[in-house]
């Protein structure tokens, strides 16, 4: 039982990563087929979000909030994340829809320029940055409709980007001066360490549970539902899934999918912002650490079935359990005198590297039965 | 005094990059008779760089100190160093067609580079085949000896050796169990494959190995596992590299696998440079092997530290690695004033049997092309150094590891012609 509960556990631990990660992409892959490999440059994007937070709360005003660092760090790494994402929406991708090849490449150069950008800009100034994008895109949304239909509305966005410019800066230098470890660029990686509240395990039915890998269960416990409540019921989430469906005719009954557009890359992006609070957890953070979870996210995906978020949930804890069971070898435990045969195949694929080759081995053979994945779209999609 | 063409070469380009661009290092001087071009190869950009710059510096620091010790004398002239610096861009086959831009084109007489063991098997072939000289300053798997590579980190016999010694006789865990965990590629497997051995030499027991893919930080499998093999404790010895040891820590500590609760990790990747990144909170009580330790006592090791500070920052720390470097520089510096020439054939005779005190204590080049070292082993401290607790006394490098299956029995013996690169004891 406790053995059963163990595998269990650690089954949905992993399989919980898997799925923050893949969220994101779930959306913005799924329902909008965009093949983005700067998915897992928005999740480092959120992962140096909750180092810079964690920093910014070790200053003396905050001090005495320090602990909930992690829980502030969620939100903001959902809107940084989600304000670059809107940003490469608006200038690249929104240019190359319907051109999958083309959209892989110009993403694969985004993530480059990401990686590169963390390791070569102060981090402060990189904060400042966001803030500068946030306000610019934001305030001239803000403005009454009278002075956005007028003709001079171009001034005001101007001026809207000069003052977001000069805020940008303003919080870098202040940053920059308050905080020595933002002060510099490095390549280095650097460390989130939880709060002390999260750390250690605790113990539920005789068994001990890390508290940050339960942390990160209810992370992404609260992502889908939440995700899910907002493509399911509200009016955004109807004219997502309607736009999803037929682009054409939700433009021709009124839809604006160009704001559809914006609003599903925008919350795809803040989704791999907060799987990046996640993984930050668990690792280190560094420009490297989006690309080694790009495959798996895709993977899960692909797996579960483009465009179906309850495919992308039951194939991430499909994986995660059966990493489990393969990884640690959990049958030998379960029925310790099976064959000698087949307990040395077990073995032979009871270590890190063997199960990993054993999964992708089992999903191509899975895909070539069902090549669209364990829940395909149903009913007419109308190809573009 | 004969003087290759390479030198020619050397000296022609060196002039030319002090006119051109000054891409050589440091100020100018009139008091040289001359300038000697020497290449340094290590990754400034990609996943490595982030460790590879560090020696980088290093070796600036060495010939910079050289220079303003009056350079190299070769034969009653003195030469100033100039450097080229290559970047390997963390791409093994890079480092080969950047090993050969330095010595066809720039003409240099030795290169100082590397840290991955696959780096330097790419360009093994290049210094072979145009019997040119590389330095190679990381401790490694070994099983290796080439004419023309001198390896001034530690062997398997200088590291891990002694530190699985230590943990099965002398540590808090002795007499426990042992469990391996590497990342996956050549020299964890290499390193494990002779700890099993030797565990099984010293009665006792490896109840478990596994590695995790590069890249990979999801440990939750491997802590299972341990936790099943080990569950009073043990000893674990740790061969990840670089992230994955910080993904590794947080884990094992999150799943109650510490000091406390008798669990000892032994790390042979972990130097004061990742215990800054990974966070002492996470290592403290566990320990390190290494050759070079901040924290030795001694003026030539404070010395060394102070310097490195002093030219690149307070923040910053020296680690065994960069030790390695160092030593190389001025161990090359030495053979080439001994040999009275930059000549290939010349300075390798000169180098073996060169001496030097190293930070760490004397070191000495072995016909082997391996230096003799002290081993020290330490425990990890709050304040992110080591404390050590044991020193051996000088060991002698095993380029064919004794314990290894396939090496035992077997040496390496370049000043002898009829033993050579592997011949039998």
């Amino acid at each position: 039982m406790e053995l059963l509960l163990d595998s269990l556990f650690n089954g949905v631990a992993i399989g919980s990563v898997l799925l923050v990660a893949a969220l994101g992409l779930a959306i913005v892959f799924g329902l909008m087929g965009v093949i983005n490999l700067a998915h897992g440059e928005l999740m480092m994007l959120g992962a140096y979000t909750t180092y810079v937070t964690q920093l910014i709360f070790k200053l003396p005003i905050l001090k005495p909030f320090y602990n909930s660092y992690i829980i502030v760090s969620i939100f903001l790494a959902f809107i940084v994340s989600g304000v670059v994402g809107i940003l490469l929406e608006k200038t690249i991708i929104r240019k190359l829809y319907g051109s999958p090849l083309e959209t892989l490449l110009a993403t694969w150069g985004v993530s480059l320029i990401l990686q590169q950008f963390v390791r070569s800009v102060p981090l402060a100034y990189g904060t400042g940055l966001v803030i500068s994008l946030l306000i610019g895109l934001f305030l001239p949304t803000t403005f009454p409709s009278k002075i956005k239909e007028s003709i001079n509305f171009k001034y005001f966005k101007f001026s809207s980007w000069i003052f977001a410019s000069l805020t940008g800066v303003l919080t870098g230098s202040v940053i920059s001066s308050s905080v020595s470890k933002l002060s510099r660029a490095s390549a280095r990686n650097v460390d989130v360490t939880a709060p002390s509240w999260m750390r250690g395990q605790v113990e539920i039915i005789g068994t001990a549970f890390p508290k940050t890998r339960l942390m990160i269960i209810v992370i992404t416990l609260i992502s889908v539902i939440a995700i899910t409540l907002f493509l399911n019921q509200s009016a955004w989430g109807m004219r997502i899934r309607a736009v999803t469906q037929n682009r054409q005719m939700s433009d021709c009954l009124g839809i604006s999918t160009e704001k559809v557009d914006i609003i599903t890359f925008g919350i795809g992006s803040g989704l791999a912002g907060v799987a990046g609070v996640a993984v930050s957890l668990l690792g280190s953070v560094g420009p490297n650490v989006g690309g080694n979870y790009i495959v798996g996210c895709f993977m899960v995906v692909v797996l579960g079935g483009v465009g179906n978020l309850l495919g992308t949930v039951l194939a991430s804890f499909g994986i995660g359990i059966m990493t489990d069971l393969i990884g640690a070898g959990r049958l030998l435990s379960i029925w310790p005198d099976m064959p000698l045969p087949l307990s040395n195949t077990i073995n032979f694929f009871a270590t890190t590297s063997m199960a990993r080759v054993m999964i992708f081995a089992l999903i191509v053979i899975f895909l070539q039965f069902k090549p669209t994945g364990l829940f395909p779209q149903k009913g007419r999609m109308v190809e573009n | 005094m004969r003087i290759s063409r390479r030198i020619l070469a050397g000296l022609a380009t060196a002039s030319l990059a002090v006119t051109a661009t000054s891409c050589g290092g440091g100020g100018t001087s009139g008091s040289f008779d001359d300038t000697v071009t020497v290449g340094i190869l290590h990754s400034l950009s990609g996943t490595m760089a982030i460790s590879e710059s560090t020696l980088v510096d290093t070796e600036k620091m060495a010939i910079e100190e050289i220079n303003a010790a009056g350079g190299v004398t070769v034969g009653g002239k003195s030469y100033k160093i100039e450097y080229i610096v290559e970047d390997g861009a963390s791409d093994w086959p890079t480092f080969a067609e950047k090993s050969k831009k330095l010595i066809d084109q720039d003409g240099v007489p030795v290169v100082f580079g590397g840290w991955t063991s696959a780096s330097r098997k790419a360009m093994l072939p290049v210094y072979e085949s145009k019997d040119a000289f590389l330095y190679y300053p990381i401790q490694y798997e070994a099983q290796e000896c080439s004419n023309n590579i001198f390896y001034t980190g530690a062997t398997p016999n200088q590291q891990s050796e002694p530190a699985t010694d230590f943990m099965y006789k002398r540590s808090p865990a002795a007499g426990g169990d042992f469990f391996l965990v590497g990342s996956d590629y050549v020299f964890p497997r290499t390193s494990n494959t002779i700890t099993k051995a030797q565990v099984k030499q010293l009665g006792g027991k490896v109840v478990g190995e596994d590695y995790l893919p590069l890249g990979n930080t999801e440990v939750a499998p491997i802590i299972s596992k341990i936790k099943k093999a080990l569950p009073e404790g043990g000893i674990i010895i740790n061969t990840l590299n670089g992230d994955q040891n910080v993904a590794f820590f947080k884990q094992i500590q999150d799943a109650g696998i510490t000091p406390s609760s008798g669990y000892y990790v032994m790390n042979y990747s972990i130097a004061e440079e990742e215990i800054s990144t990974i966070g002492p909170e996470f290592l403290e009580g566990h320990y390190g092997a290494w050759n070079y330790m901040m924290s030795i006592d001694t003026p030539a090791s404070k010395k060394f530290a102070a310097s490195f500070k002093k030219r690149w920052g307070a923040d910053r720390v020296v680690a065994d690695p960069q030790e390695s470097a160092y030593n190389m520089v001025y161990l090359w510096k030495q053979a080439v004033e001994d040999a009275g020439t930059f000549d290939d054939n010349a300075v390798r005779e000169a180098l073996v049997g060169q001496k030097f005190d190293a930070p760490q204590g004397p070191v000495e080049v072995m016909p082997n092309h391996h230096l003799s070292q002290t081993v020290r082993i330490g425990e990890i401290n709050a304040e992110g150094g080591f404390t050590i607790l044991e020193e051996t006394g000088v060991v002698l490098p095993q380029a064919w590891n004794q314990k290894h299956p396939s090496s035992k029995g077997f040496a390496c013996d370049w000043t002898d012609p009829s033993k050579g690169e592997k011949y039998k004891l």
